[in-house]
């Protein structure tokens, strides 16, 4: 995972609530064993007519919209599935950040995982940011907040130790596997068999 | 036995399994104790192994299984794996090809114990009170209906687990769901979830594990805790969880791989040792009365948008998620659905795919036909269940009725495998997901019990089945 300070991007937003997994990504599609690629795919059903045309009045369709890093999205994003291919296609496609006023704990999860920033804003926050969808916001990881074009501060709130691991580029792998000897301590004393 | 501590069951399985508590800055590292992989959500997990020259730390611990991408019609060659798509069978391969070469135990096509990962692992007795349990797979759920911690991951988590036997967590708070009364008849614990889903919303567990509690609960057979469980997922929940209790221990006892002579004395003293203190305390609680439900149906494309199978959608004009919702169901706000003709039947997938599932639905097509346009689909949770439906004679009632009757999988439920539902058709099914599109693009789900998607398939339009039940 590359380290990650800012992202400043113009936002896209799509307004519809519990947008979930099979909707980011249908199933038909999870049948890959590969993590790349998945870009084509997001929003599929959303974003292509029957005939593999794009959509036109899907709004990530539009021109103007093609080059947004940060999506905003209706309350309760990413629910469903635990499918890792939701922010896989999400951050191929060139997402960096999803802002909601609420997202699935699983994907929120996979999110972190992949340096896709999941921020959780209050509802009349996320309101007016989609009132003005399509300026350019710049979120400021460190300090965990984002700044609109007439500088106003939005704090939000994330995990300590997943921003930590966003901002530096961290493994959590790596972490755990520093852990060893406890591991280890804890499995000598285990008592569950097999 | 009585808890010696104020804990919550969540809080005694998850301090058993703490190889280091968390801190403000830094989340727990949680020991799993069984690990269940599947075809779809592992091969990139594997792949990082390889690239990084890892092995799996603790095989035993880890079962595979092929389900989401697998034909449910019979398997006599490679080539009939293809009916999905050279990318299922590629899959499938890479499954075998992974689970070889790290040591990994795989329910391969000709094993009996091969079936849908939320059925097998029960039914092996695998799944165990105290125990953690993860899978890629967000039914994963299903599994703390044993007063097991359990939930889904995903794969890069499954790459964690995979080698170190441990993942990073943040602790959840609690939700205690009372359930008093006792269910009516033809009432189901399908309906009953799909009924609580509805009161707290398709995000109303997000960030909480649920304990389920009461006496419609106590009152419930593990097949019928496990659809309870399964669908706390679809109330965005971590978890579900229902203490363990003599009609878990007796479940168990025979299973092929629960514990055995002393070592099942020693289970049983610590699994009794598991449930909630009376003193224990929750971040919330909610209670439902079970004698007021009727079977529930769902309307629109999330689990939360239920109804009473006889009531009128209700309206809710102002909203544009509900109105897109409406739209693509093609029903009407104000009118109750069963006037809508059925086209599909789906009896199915890790929700209500049990003995007791498949029973049900035979109790209602005993000496029936189904209607003449329903395609009805019933596809048993495991090999095992299919065997034994068969002794049962239950297969030649699905069949003289006019039904399919499958090899196990996910089949219908996400229609990964070849098994979908035709662009606007609609379908009555048991699984656990009405989304736009999940049973194949365009599909229309209803979600309902065994009981109410087999009336549906007499009547050719959705249907009470409480007629039908003496």
């Amino acid at each position: 995972m590359k380290p990650i300070t800012s992202i400043k991007s113009k936002t896209v937003s799509l307004q519809t609530a519990d947008i979930d997994t099979d909707q980011i990504i249908p199933a038909r599609f999870l049948t890959t064993t590969s993590r790349e690629g998945l870009g084509d795919k997001l929003f599929h059903d959303w974003r292509y007519n029957e005939n593999g045309e794009e959509n036109p009045n899907f709004l990530l369709n539009n021109k103007e919209n093609k080059q947004c890093e940060i999506l905003l999205a209706g309350d309760n994003f990413g629910c469903g599935s635990s499918r890792e291919h939701a922010p896989w296609a999400l951050i191929d496609y060139g997402f960096k950040a999803v802002i909601s006023s609420k997202i699935a704990d699983i994907f929120k999860s996979n999110a972190l995982k992949n340096g896709l920033l999941p921020i959780v804003v209050n509802k009349l926050i996320l309101e007016e940011l989609m009132n003005k969808s399509g300026e350019t916001l710049l979120i400021d990881i460190e300090m965990s907040k984002i700044i609109t074009p007439s500088n106003i501060e939005i704090k939000y709130e994330i995990d300590e130790f997943s921003k930590y691991c966003i901002i530096e580029g961290i493994n959590q792998l790596g972490y755990i596997q520093r852990h060893n000897k406890v591991i280890e301590k804890f499995e000598e004393k285990r008592i569950w068999t097999p | 036995m009585l808890s010696e501590n104020d804990n919550t069951l969540f809080e005694n399985v998850w301090l058993e399994h703490e190889v280091r508590p968390e801190s403000k800055t830094n989340p727990a590292i949680i020991y799993i104790d069984l690990h269940l992989i599947h075809e779809v959500t592992t091969p990139q997990a594997f792949s990082l192994l390889r690239e990084n020259n890892l092995s799996v730390r603790k095989p035993n611990l880890t079962i595979g299984t092929m389900d989401h991408s697998t034909p449910t019609l019979p398997i006599n060659s490679f080539k009939d794996i293809e009916i999905a798509g050279k990318d299922a069978a590629n899959q499938v391969r890479t499954m075998m090809q992974n689970c070889h070469d790290f040591g990994i135990e795989l329910f391969d096509f000709d094993s009996k114990n091969r079936g849908i990962v939320h059925v097998i692992g029960p039914e092996l007795g695998l799944t165990q009170p105290g125990k953690t349990i993860v899978c890629g797979d967000s039914h994963t759920s299903t599994h703390g209906a044993f007063g097991a911690l359990a939930f889904g991951i995903g794969t890069t988590e499954v790459g964690h687990v995979l080698a170190t036997q441990c993942l990073l967590q943040r602790k959840p708070k609690t939700l205690l769901i009372e359930v008093n009364g006792k269910l009516q008849k033809g009432v189901t614990a399908k309906d009953l979830i799909l009924a609580i889903i509805g009161k707290i919303g398709v995000a109303g567990g997000t960030g909480y594990v649920l304990e389920y509690t009461g006496e419609a609960i106590r009152a419930m057979d593990m097949e019928a805790r496990m659809t309870i469980c399964n669908m706390s997922i679809e109330a965005g929940a971590k978890s579900g969880m229902i203490a363990p209790d003599d009609i878990t221990y007796d479940y168990l006892y025979d299973c092929p791989r629960s514990p055995k002579g002393k070592d099942w004395e020693t289970a049983l003293m610590r699994w009794k040792s598991l449930p909630s203190s009376s003193n224990a305390s929750y971040d919330k609680k909610i209670s439902i009365d079970a004698n007021k439900l009727t079977p529930m149906i769902t309307f629109g494309t999330n689990p939360g948008m239920v109804v009473g199978v006889n009531d009128p959608i209700p309206e809710n004009s102002s909203d544009s998620s509900f109105n897109k919702a409406i739209k693509y169901m093609q029903v009407s706000p104000g009118k109750p659905l069963n006037e809508d003709p059925v086209d599909v039947v789906f009896i199915g997938s890790c929700t209500n795919s049990r003995l007791n599932d498949l029973k049900a639905a035979a109790l209602i097509l005993k000496d029936k036909k189904i209607a003449n346009d329903v395609t009805m689909l019933i596809v048993p949770g495991s090999q095992k269940i299919k065997y034994e439906a068969e002794a049962l004679g239950l297969h030649e009632i699905f069949l003289a009725a006019g039904a399919e009757w499958r090899e196990s999988g996910c089949s219908m439920c996400l229609g990964m495998n070849g098994d979908t539902v035709e662009s606007g058709k609609l379908s009555i099914s048991t699984s656990n997901r009405n989304f736009e599109g999940r049973q194949g693009k365009g599909a229309r789900t209803i979600l309902a019990s065994p009981l109410t998607a087999a009336a549906s398939a007499i009547e050719g339009k959705i249907a009470d089945p409480r007629k039908y039940i003496e």
